[in-house]
């Protein structure tokens, strides 16, 4: 709405947007009001009360968070009843929450703690009666622990209605109304993808990923044991945030160094696997449309989705598993680095395979999950042993007493972590489809993808995005590809998957190719990034992502050196025996839980 | 009719017929002259038919006292492919059993009013959000609707009009908020019942998203009333400011319990000697107005005759006209830890205030019951009532406090003899 209201806000006058709540209009007007269950990303449900205001002509304080303006509306957020009022509700609030601030995980990163700061709270009048009757919850990646829980009801709106995951639910009434799984069951027996999205939006420490970092100074401090650690696209641009650094800080170079302080033996990147993806991916997708189109084949599984995503696997194989013949049979990055890391590295280093410890560091703690898959030991071992998230990174670089913004800068170590800037926007939504026609395009017609290499119409923080490519000049031996439209989608978020699905299933829509990242916004808004998180955040990682593309000179995964290598010397070529045997995968429908 | 309530006022309006007609035949209501304002109604003007109601001074009988009239024009007004009706008979409010009655004493009645109401507003979908503890209720209003159907009064263009209007009857699962419109909105949506938050209300906003307007049974049968006589007949009965009869019912400490029809006109302390022969073994200590959530009114605030308007002054309600009376050998901190332990019970959950607030109000007050309350967790309680008034999202949790506050006001010292 382009119309502009006269808002007063403790006597400041502002001219904001009609459709702005009063929350929006005050930080416009520089007042801060208090927040707890208001998350920029999600519905607002005004249901904690702590942003209540007095709205000159209102009987009743009303949530600032989901209060619309209206022309001449008189706002106050700081009166003695409202400082009252608020207090109290902070005190309520407290006197229900197990204080253990000490041995909590959010412990200096806390919502709670803030927010009592802020009240000055001195006491809590009432008998604390945190919830210790519900058991902790650790069957699971994602982790509960409900004597923490503030009923803010942020994870139940982030699985319910973005992730359309329904995992969560509210269980009980009054005193006893709960932010629960689904019928009261262990998380592990829910539909729960382990995206991790619910620890991103909980103000508190009552949804945790499991901590893995022991296991991973173990590694370390074994000296029988060699570690090799793969990082993530979107590490580079979280871990620095993750320490504490701005919004999207940006360094591959330090995030290495930081790999090496800690003690490990390799720092690798899975970038290398990223771009090797890209030639598997975009070799497996070739073959699907050369099926269809030169073969006529009827059954080939159109659209191709893409497999990267842990989550995603997860949310498919759960609400949609007649989709499986269309998942891409290409492991994720991380998987593929894991068997090769133990096989083609420990040939080349000629070390024991069981020796070696693969350390993957994620923003996703769906990768966790991922990791400990029955299936995933196509290299004879657990191909990768532990997955970290960057907030398990970032302790571990916090325990050793490292600075991460002195830290000097390196190059990661070779064989497996030379990469292009197209492995580097995985990390983004739309970045894996951009870096899949940068190469396939490129295969089919001879020349560069157009719009210089930046494809514009899959970027961006969009929910769905889709885009046309005609083929209209063609590579030899692709003659047959002429002037075909080849139907492209990009989806974010599991519940804009859900809508995607639901449109092809109608037979509304329908595409070749889709990539689907479980997080909103893809990896850079993985669940296992730092927190706190918002679009506005995502957006800044989002560009530095792009602009670590940007700055490199090798921008198309099929012109990496080192996956020319490893197809040279180990893999023959894409889709291979070898490289099937090692690099694919397999899906399981896990429609039973959800009957 | 299972329910054993005595209707102790005669010149009746509203309860004219229950008791006497057959409430599963629709002939005999009709023979009363049931019907007659449908017919009226149809060949009116609809707008015709919201000033009228709206020239009688008819306010709300829920608890709320908001005009009807003002209320049926905001979905009258609205633009919508689809609006709904709603006749709200949640009746969870403890010694309040008017709609009981009248559903099951006169079901034509209701629906009646409910058919000139959704013809008015535009509606051709209507429900009646019983409260699920009505099985009888519940059997006649279905037997009662079946009958309208057949007879045309119901249905597909209505006695010949062009206006149709399908009406069903919606059970309720057993929670007392969902008497608040919005909670009882999304019940029947499948939801948990939880308020939502207002603005938007549901006249603009409501069943579905579409417009959709909730009335109570006594706020609906008066309507055919209404409509028959003339808004200046409506406006003539009791005072002027709060026309019409209210129904009240006595409980309690009360030698004859049962149910009052009566213009606003009148004292509770007349209600209480006149319909309710006295207060039963022993002096009037206080009374507990309109409900659980209800003001407690001391023998003098008894005494004086409670208007809307001195209501509205006084900052205290007749809510749904229940009346429950206490004698001197009751102790306040009893009455108000019951109140509290239903109120516990009640809440929804939903917002901190309300959830978090009716506990710790019971957990005080059972304090002070066992003898253990000191002046601190007194000036605790009030501080936290004052904020419970103001900051949670619906009605149950601003005013769940209220006879908490009141019998702070009025007997903190036997609190604290306590």
């Amino acid at each position: 709405m382009s119309d502009k209201v006269k808002v007063t806000i403790d006597g400041i006058l502002v001219n904001v947007p009609a459709d702005f709540t009063v929350l929006q209009a005050a930080q416009l007007a520089g007042v801060d009001i208090p927040t707890l269950c208001y998350h920029p990303d999600l519905r607002n449900s005004g249901n904690c009360r702590v942003c209540i205001v007095e709205i000159e002509g209102m009987p009743t304080f009303q949530p600032s968070c989901a209060f619309k303006v209206w022309d001449g509306i008189k706002v106050k957020t700081n009166t003695a009843e409202l400082r009252k009022a608020r207090k109290m509700i902070v005190e309520l609030i407290a006197s229900r929450h197990n204080t253990d601030c000490l041995r909590c995980d959010s412990n200096m990163n806390c919502e709670l703690q803030k927010l009592t700061d802020k009240m000055n709270l001195k006491e809590i009048r009432f008998e604390i009666q945190p919830d210790f009757e519900h058991p902790m919850d650790h069957s699971n990646i994602v982790q509960r622990d409900p004597s923490k829980c503030v009923n803010c009801g942020r994870c139940i709106r982030m699985c319910n209605e973005i992730q359309t995951v329904n995992a969560l639910e509210w269980a009980g009434r009054g005193y006893e109304k709960m932010a629960m799984t689904t019928m009261e069951k262990p998380l592990a027996e829910t539909a729960c993808i382990s995206c991790g999205q619910c620890i991103n939006v909980c103000p508190v420490g009552a949804l945790t990923e499991r901590d893995d970092t022991e296991k991973a100074w173990a590694f370390i401090d074994d000296p029988e044991v060699h570690t090799v650690v793969q990082t993530a696209p979107a590490i580079r641009a979280g871990i620095g945030e993750a320490c504490g650094l701005e919004k999207g800080y940006l360094s591959a170079p330090k995030m290495f160094a930081a790999i090496k302080k800690l003690g490990f033996d390799k720092a690798m990147d899975t970038n290398f696997t990223a771009d090797l993806t890209i030639l598997e991916e975009g070799t497996e997708f070739l073959g699907r449309v050369t099926r269809a189109i030169k073969d006529g084949a009827t059954d080939v599984a159109f659209p191709m989705f893409t497999s990267c995503s842990p989550g995603w696997i997860n949310f498919i194989e759960t609400y949609y598993p007649e989709f499986l013949p269309n998942l891409s049979t290409c492991k994720s990055p991380q998987q593929m680095f894991g068997p090769l890391a133990k096989t083609y590295y420990a040939e080349k280093a000629g070390i024991d395979p069981s020796k070696i410890r693969v350390v993957s560091i994620m923003p996703c703690t769906a990768k966790k999950f991922e990791c400990d898959r029955p299936e995933m030991n196509a290299s004879g071992h657990k191909d990768v042993d532990i997955v970290l998230t960057t907030r398990e990174f970032a302790k571990m670089i916090k325990t050793a007493n490292i600075d991460f913004a002195t830290l000097p800068e390196i190059k990661p170590d070779d064989p497996m972590g030379i990469s292009t800037g197209a492995a580097d926007i995985f990390a983004n939504t739309g970045g894996v489809m951009e870096a899949a026609l940068r190469t396939v395009y490129e295969i089919i017609t001879g020349d560069a993808l157009p719009a210089l290499l930046n494809f514009t119409p899959v970027r961006g923080l969009v929910g769905i995005k889709e885009a046309d490519i005609t083929i209209e000049k063609t590579a030899p031996g692709f003659e047959w590809l002429k002037g075909v439209t080849v139907k492209v989608a990009v989806v974010n978020s599991t519940g804009n998957a859900r809508k995607l699905l639901d449109a092809i299933k109608a037979g509304e829509k329908s595409y070749h190719f889709v990539e689907v990242m479980c997080c909103p916004g893809g990896c850079i808004g993985g669940g296992g990034q730092a927190k706190p998180t918002s679009w506005a955040i995502k957006a800044k990682r989002a560009a530095s992502i792009y602009r670590e593309d940007e700055s490199r000179e090798l921008r198309k995964s099929h012109e990496s050196p080192a996956v020319a290598q490893i197809y040279k010397d180990f893999l023959e070529k894409p889709n291979s025996h070898k490289a099937h045997h090692l690099l694919h995968t397999h899906y399981f429908s896990k429609a039973h839980l959800i009957k | 009719m299972k329910y054993n309530t005595k209707i102790l006022s005669t010149e009746n309006v509203l309860l004219k017929n229950i008791g006497i007609i057959d409430p599963l035949k629709i002939e005999e209501y009709v023979a009363k002259g049931g019907y007659k304002s449908l017919a009226k109604a149809l060949k009116m003007d609809r707008k015709e038919i919201i000033d009228t109601v709206s020239d009688s001074g008819l306010r709300g009988r829920g608890g709320a006292n908001f005009p009807t009239g003002r209320k049926w024009l905001f979905t009258y007004n609205a633009k919508a492919d689809q609006k709904y009706l709603i006749c709200n008979a949640d009746e969870g409010e403890p010694g309040t059993i008017k709609d009981r009655i009248l559903m099951e004493g006169d079901p034509q009645q209701l629906i009646e009013g409910m058919i000139i109401a959704a013809y008015a507003i535009g509606a051709s979908k209507g429900f009646i959000y019983v409260r699920g503890e009505y099985r009888e209720s519940i059997k006649t209003l279905r037997t009662a609707i079946a009958q309208a159907v057949e007879k045309g009064y119901l249905g597909n263009k209505i006695l010949g009009s062009d206006f149709s209007f399908d009406l069903s009857v919606a059970e309720g699962g057993g929670a007392y908020v969902c008497g608040e419109e919005t909670a009882l909105i999304d019940s029947i949506e499948g939801k948990r019942g939880e308020p939502r938050l207002k603005p938007p209300y549901p006249p603009v906003e409501g069943l579905f998203q579409k417009p959709t307007i909730v009335n109570n049974v006594e706020t609906l049968v008066n309507i055919p009333h209404i409509l028959e006589k003339g808004a200046e007949w409506f406006r003539n009965i009791g005072a002027s400011c709060s026309p019409g009869t209210k129904l009240f019912m006595l409980s309690g400490d009360i030698n004859e319990p049962g149910i009052v029809e009566t213009p606003l006109n009148i004292s509770f302390t007349e209600v209480i000697e006149k319909f309710g022969k006295g207060v039963k073994d022993g002096e009037i200590k206080f009374a507990q107005i309109g409900g659980s959530s209800g003001n407690i009114f001391t023998p003098d605030m008894l005494g004086k005759v409670w208007t809307y308007e001195r209501c509205c002054e006084f900052k205290v309600s007749y809510g749904t006209g229940s009346i429950f009376v206490c004698n001197d050998s009751r102790n306040v901190v009893d009455h108000i830890l019951t109140v509290a332990e239903f109120f516990e019970h009640e809440s929804c959950g939903k917002c901190t205030p309300c959830r978090e607030g009716t506990h710790r109000v019971r957990e005080i007050l059972e304090k002070f019951a066992y003898g253990e309350g000191t002046v601190s967790d007194l000036e605790l309680l009030k501080d936290l009532c004052l904020v419970m008034k103001k900051s949670p999202i619906c009605g149950l949790g601003q005013a769940c406090i209220n006879p908490v506050l009141d019998a702070i006001e009025h007997y903190k010292s036997e609190i604290l003899a306590n």
